[in-house]
């Protein structure tokens, strides 16, 4: 079954806020295997302009995936998600995520389309601080295989 | 925020040091708890197979991660990169054995922009062909 494209620019609202810690980020630069000071020494971070450490580029998904979530199971989309697969993903920053910053994420559903026979829909979570700084967006490339009928 | 690398000293070409990862089960249980995405398929062989794949594959947003490495290694600061973007292309199959998966990322200086800015395109590889497709970053240079 197609997605409803009556969804395209569906809005989904911030949920709970994001509190960006220290040691998660630190934690998630030693899993990616990556040892750059500014991930996990406070004072190379400062060093460097910032905060606190600074969060890799890609940790900004742990926090869109959470919020992403209600797009993707919002049962009127119609996504079977056991057929889905990563396309693409892509960061635009306005400064880096760093420890200490507390976020909320909006989503919205950019766009649904169908090609080749797969459904692939496109969502962007817009994430900023709890005083409405921007700092980044994210675009979430999804890959329904097989669903994108002619029906 | 300043990059260890100026605009002055690169132009359209410049090369940036490639890296090269080794991917084995552990690195991948390792992201599976640090970003909380536990999707079977990458930890779990039976439903690996179960699903198509030959084998546990990694999480996508490992190699994107590792791929990023490339830019901020270079440049120092991870917060002078603006835009980075990604298309996965093809799995990286992890086995179960002492050896994982290896994956050589390389990396060069696409677009040099009035802004400031340049962009650099990545490659990554596992076992001879590409893994990721448009890998892109945008950074500002000292």
């Amino acid at each position: 079954m197609a997605l409803n494209q009556d969804y395209v620019g569906k809005v989904y609202p911030p949920g709970e806020a994001y509190q960006v810690g220290r040691e998660k980020v630190r934690e998630f630069a030693t899993a990616i295997n990556d040892l750059n000071p500014a991930y996990h020494s406070v004072e190379a971070a400062q060093a460097l302009g910032h905060a606190d450490v600074v969060a890799p580029p890609t940790f900004a998904f742990v926090i869109t995936m959470k919020a992403m979530a209600a797009a993707v199971f919002d049962p009127g989309l119609g996504l079977d998600y056991s057929r889905v697969v990563h396309g693409e993903e892509r960061f635009s920053y306005s400064r880096p995520l760093v420890a200490g910053d507390t976020v909320v994420t909006t989503t919205t559903i950019e766009s649904i389309r169908v090609a080749a026979g797969n459904d692939i829909l496109t969502t962007r979570s817009d994430i900023a601080t709890v005083d409405g700084e921007h700092v980044v967006s994210a675009w979430n490339v999804i890959v329904s295989r097989g669903t994108g009928g002619e029906s | 925020m300043a990059a260890k690398v100026a605009l002055a000293d690169v132009e359209v070409g410049t090369e940036l040091p490639a890296i090269t990862v080794r991917v084995q089960r552990v690195s991948l249980v390792m992201y599976a708890g640090a970003s909380g995405d536990f999707n079977p398929i990458h930890w779990n062989e039976r439903f690996a197979k179960a699903v198509g794949l030959p084998d546990v594959i990694s999480h996508g947003m490992l190699t994107m991660a590792s791929a990023g490495r490339v830019v901020t290694d270079w440049i120092g600061d991870p917060g002078a990169l603006v835009e980075y973007g990604v298309r996965f292309t093809r799995p990286v199959v992890v086995p179960d054995d002492d050896k994982g998966a290896t994956v050589e990322y390389t990396g060069v200086v696409g677009e040099v922009r009035d802004d400031g800015t340049v962009r650099v395109d990545i490659t990554a590889k596992f076992e001879g062909q590409t893994v990721l497709g448009r890998a892109q970053a945008v950074v500002r240079l000292a």
